[in-house]
């Protein structure tokens, strides 16, 4: 439309000032109240989860059987759950959890995803080809149902299923650090920067990391919410984390137990479960949505 | 769309089949321990040892017992439980119905809500409308769609008792039993798939109104439905259905869950059982099986992306 | 068919600004021409001068931030500007109908070509897809398609530029308009289409008594073409006169120079007469007369003042005080 006719666009940088530009990206991502609110609940999240033992209200898992099933009190602000512990309490040590098991699986997924994203993008070949296929088989199998099969064999427990799903999320990083590479490696400074006899490792480190950091850590923050929301998923079925340790998906299976006395009781684990997934995915919006933004400008 | 992209599609489907089994058997492989007196369980003679490892073919080199497996998988063998006895194939068949009324009705209640509040968005988009469904959608993708289920069970079937909290009942039974006992749990499963849609078919939809040949339909004086219906549906679809394939995977996983609180005995109530009694070979079947499905509807969803898509049809 | 007195389209004082984060005022200021009967209007200018935009708000089809604040389109006899979305609605595709730049892009890809030129006579006259498919079939033909019938069904990525463009020029006249605006139609085609295109709309013209709407930037089209032509620079209409008065004897600095500065073959091969500066962004119009940073003969009281309309000639008008007044009188070096 001609209404571009009328706006005098400045010129585009040049991709490769990825370095130069890293500690505005931070300003103009803290410009934004969206990301803002989000990163601090996040830090909140881990203040909490770290200081728990100094915040929890009760020992959270003190059984009080009389007080079972209660609702909100002065003592027991979320009530109190099936075998009378304070739910406050159970939550924020939870936390912990919260922001571990994500970390296990993205871990797990980046150490087998980005190594292998990086060489298909730079070195292309058969290894890309081969890393591709198996991308595909493993994003062909339902992530949970794989996960159900991991621990199957290697049993239940926290540690397995997040392992697990760090496998199940390997092939998504793969594709993102992929595609990210590829495009950096078409740049015509990585041709000049082997002109002048760069080792791989060091165009690696110098010039790719930094361009392909924005979309691989979107990724990240996205798999980070899915992780967490894939524990509370298989915690509640048992087979994540295992008694006496409790998570929020676990304390939400308890909740569900006892709908029918205590409909209510499903409220805090799952808020607390939602607000925490929408700011990991609130933080990645925001980083796409910056990159771009100074991308086209 | 010509044969022969077709006829590669399917082999790459095949081949990601193939390596599925692969790691699929290879599953069993990686049990710790003996896997015969893992299966036989703690109380089992050595005679019993014995036996299942025989029965399994554990005592086979590695490759014969693949093969082995193999030739009965392709035939449709899926093998038999380890705790019941029952051919697998049969379990499945079983099941499978359930969960099935379940991820379809979640798939069309996910683009149904999803593509029409995507759609809707960008028609007005920065108004209250868009605003509105864009803030829904960052909200429901983040949601577990167990929890939406228990959410929604509360006021439908816990504190009044419109509709039942638990079950399945099959088609068969007549439609309104199936419908009623269906609707939540799809529901909540498809709820996060339609907020995914909803900002995908947005940014999509959004896109092509932007584009000069819509500019082209309204000097021509189409406006409203019918340029919706002409001229962005169809190229906004073609983004949203390249998605579908991955969101079907996603269902089937998520319907697990759904199923375990919504009492329905379909296929993830059955991997499950499959898991707390160890019996690998049901675990095996049921992997397989949910691969297939996942194979085939993505493969189906390349087909009609390239019905849709006159350029890819030429 | 009588031929009414009134011009088909009469655009008076059309002033276009941009309403939004940025304000910017008087992207198009005061423009006024018209449109006669079975006569090709050419508007030319530079880009950005917004013949683009003038275009564009005949039928209402700016951009949200792009509004209309000021003046009068009317279109045999309605006011375009002040219509209900539904006269508009009628008016669209009806009896005036658009061709785009770029065809290609201007094109539904996943509908046939045959449907989108029967698109206009479905929403118009109530045609059923059938009655209008065959319709359109004769509509290619009567564009210089061949095989018509088959190509009905067939997508503009299987066309090429020039057949896509005659594929818009068919859907414009589907419905027999009595005005096709066409804006810049053959800027995005090969030099020899660019004749085809052309010489197509000429025949049409003759053919069904159309009135044309013609923006370009090129000359020769203008030339060739068209029977009147308006000059735009900067936003403003600088001159408007029949296409042999205005090549003859241009009034105003800024068309002299753009007919200078156009290298004509077989003269000697000597620097390029350019005209010296730019054009104004949108943003920093000169007051007065917008040109007057380039123009050689600019003075500087009498150019900064509002420069009405003069008439030298009979129907050859000029925008400029110092031509009005015959303080300034040009001679085109030929």
């Amino acid at each position: 439309m001609t209404a571009t006719l009328q706006f005098q666009a400045g010129p585009a940088p040049a991709v490769g000032t990825a370095r130069r530009g890293r500690t505005s990206t931070v300003a103009s991502l803290m410009r934004r109240p969206s990301f803002v609110v989000a990163a601090g609940f996040l830090v909140f999240l881990v203040v909490v989860a770290a200081l728990a033992p100094l915040i929890a209200p009760h020992d959270p898992s003190a059984q009080v059987l009389e007080d079972r099933l209660k609702g909100p009190s002065w003592s027991h602000l979320l009530g109190t759950d099936d075998l009378g512990r304070d739910v406050l309490s159970r939550l924020v040590y939870a936390a912990r959890l919260a922001l571990l098991a994500p970390l296990i699986s993205v871990s797990v997924a980046i150490l087998l995803g980005v190594p292998a994203g990086l060489w298909a993008g730079l070195r292309r070949g058969w290894v890309d080809a081969v890393t591709g296929r198996l991308s595909d088989t493993l994003l062909s199998l339902p992530g949970l149902a794989f996960a159900l099969a991991v621990v199957a064999v290697l049993g239940p427990g926290l540690f397995n299923a997040m392992v697990a799903m760090g496998i199940v999320f390997a092939p998504s990083l793969y594709r993102v650090v992929r595609g990210a590479t590829l495009a950096v490696a078409e740049e015509s400074y990585i041709e000049s920067a082997r002109a002048i006899g760069c080792s791989t490792r060091r165009i690696i480190w110098v010039h790719v990391l930094p361009n392909i950091a924005a979309p691989f850590l979107v990724q990240v923050t996205i798999l980070m919410g899915v992780a967490l929301l894939a524990e509370a998923s298989l915690s509640f079925l048992g087979l994540g984390v295992q008694p006496p340790d409790s998570s929020w998906g676990s304390m939400l299976e308890v909740a569900y137990q006892n709908q029918y006395d205590a409909p209510l009781a499903v409220l805090p684990a799952g808020t607390a479960l939602v607000l925490t997934v929408l700011s990991f995915n609130t933080v990645g919006d925001a980083i796409r949505d910056t990159v771009a933004r100074r991308r086209d400008s | 769309m010509n044969g022969s992209v077709v006829l590669r599609r399917i082999g790459g489907g095949v081949l990601v089949l193939w390596l599925v089994s692969l790691l699929t058997f290879a599953l069993i492989q990686l049990l710790p321990g003996d896997a015969a007196q893992a299966i036989a369980g703690e109380n089992a003679t050595q005679a019993d040892v014995d036996r299942i490892r025989h029965e399994l073919g554990f005592d086979l080199p590695v490759i014969e017992q693949y093969f082995r497996w193999f030739s009965n998988v392709v035939t449709g063998d899926f093998g038999t439980s380890l705790y019941s006895g029952r051919p697998v194939t049969e379990l499945i068949f079983e099941a499978a119905p359930a969960t099935l009324s379940l991820t379809v009705m979640a798939i069309v209640i996910a683009v149904l809500v999803g593509v029409t509040a995507g759609i809707a968005a960008a028609i007005r988009q920065g108004g209250w409308l868009d605003r509105t469904i864009t803030s829904l959608a960052t909200f429901g993708i983040a949601m577990p769609s167990f929890w939406v289920l228990m959410l929604l069970l509360l006021p439908f079937a816990v504190l009044n008792r419109w509709l039942p909290a638990t079950g399945y009942a099959p088609m068969s039974d007549g439609l309104w039993p199936w419908l009623s006992h269906i609707l939540l749990p799809a529901t909540a499963l498809g709820l996060a798939s339609a907020a995914e849609l909803a900002r995908h078919a947005r940014g999509c939809a959004a896109d092509v109104l932007a584009r000069p040949y819509i500019r082209t339909a309204r000097a021509r004086g189409a406006t409203g439905a019918w340029l919706i219906r002409r001229h962005v549906l169809r190229n906004a679809a073609i983004p949203v259905i390249t998605v579908l394939g991955l969101h079907v995977g996603r269902l089937l996983g998520g319907s697990i869950v759904i199923e375990s609180v919504a009492g329905i005995s379909g296929l993830g109530t059955l991997a499950i059982q499959a898991i707390l009694q160890r019996d690998y070979t049901t675990i095996q079947g049921y992997v397989l099986f949910s691969a297939i499905i996942v194979v085939l509807v993505n493969l189906v969803v390349d087909l009609l992306y390239g019905w849709i898509n006159p350029k890819v049809r030429a | 068919m009588t031929q009414a007195t009134d011009p088909v389209l009469s655009v008076r004082g059309l002033t276009i600004d941009l309403v939004g984060p940025t304000r910017q005022r008087g992207l198009v200021e005061d423009v006024t021409f018209d449109v006669p009967q079975g006569r090709s209007v050419a508007l030319i200018g530079e880009s950005g001068c917004g013949k683009t935009l003038t275009a564009m708000s005949i039928l209402r089809l700016l951009p949200p931030e792009l509004r209309v604040t000021a003046g009068e389109i009317r279109f045999a006899g309605t006011d375009m500007v002040s219509a209900s979305g539904r006269t508009l609605r009628g008016i669209r595709g009806g009896p005036v109908g658009m061709v785009f730049q770029d065809p290609m892009s201007s094109l539904n890809p996943t509908m046939t070509v045959g449907d989108q030129i029967a698109e206009a006579r479905r929403l118009h006259l109530g045609e059923s897809r059938g009655q209008a498919r065959a319709k359109a079939r004769e509509l290619l033909d009567r564009v210089g398609i061949a095989n018509a019938a088959r190509r009905v069904d067939v997508y503009p990525f299987e066309m090429s530029g020039g057949m896509q463009q005659r594929v818009m020029i068919a859907a414009a006249i589907a419905c027999e308009p009595r005005l096709v605006i066409a804006d810049e139609p053959t800027t995005a085609l090969d030099v020899t289409i660019q004749a085809e295109i052309l010489e197509l709309l000429r025949s049409l013209q003759e053919q069904m008594g159309l009135a044309v709407l013609l923006v370009t930037h090129d000359l020769g089209v203008v030339a060739d073409f068209c029977d009147d032509v308006v000059v735009m620079y900067a936003g403003h209409v600088v001159e408007r006169a029949p296409v042999e008065p205005l090549f003859a004897r241009p009034r105003h600095p800024y068309t002299l120079a753009l007919l200078d500065s156009v290298p004509q073959a077989g003269r000697a091969r000597t620097m390029l007469d350019v005209i010296p500066g730019r054009v104004p962004p949108a943003g920093a119009f000169p007051t007065g007369c917008r040109f007057q940073p380039r123009c050689r003969f600019a003075v500087e009281q009498v150019c900064a003042a509002p420069q009405p309309e003069f008439e030298p000639e009979p129907g050859h008008r000029c925008r400029c005080v110092r031509v009005g007044t015959h303080e300034l009188s040009l001679e085109k070096v030929s």
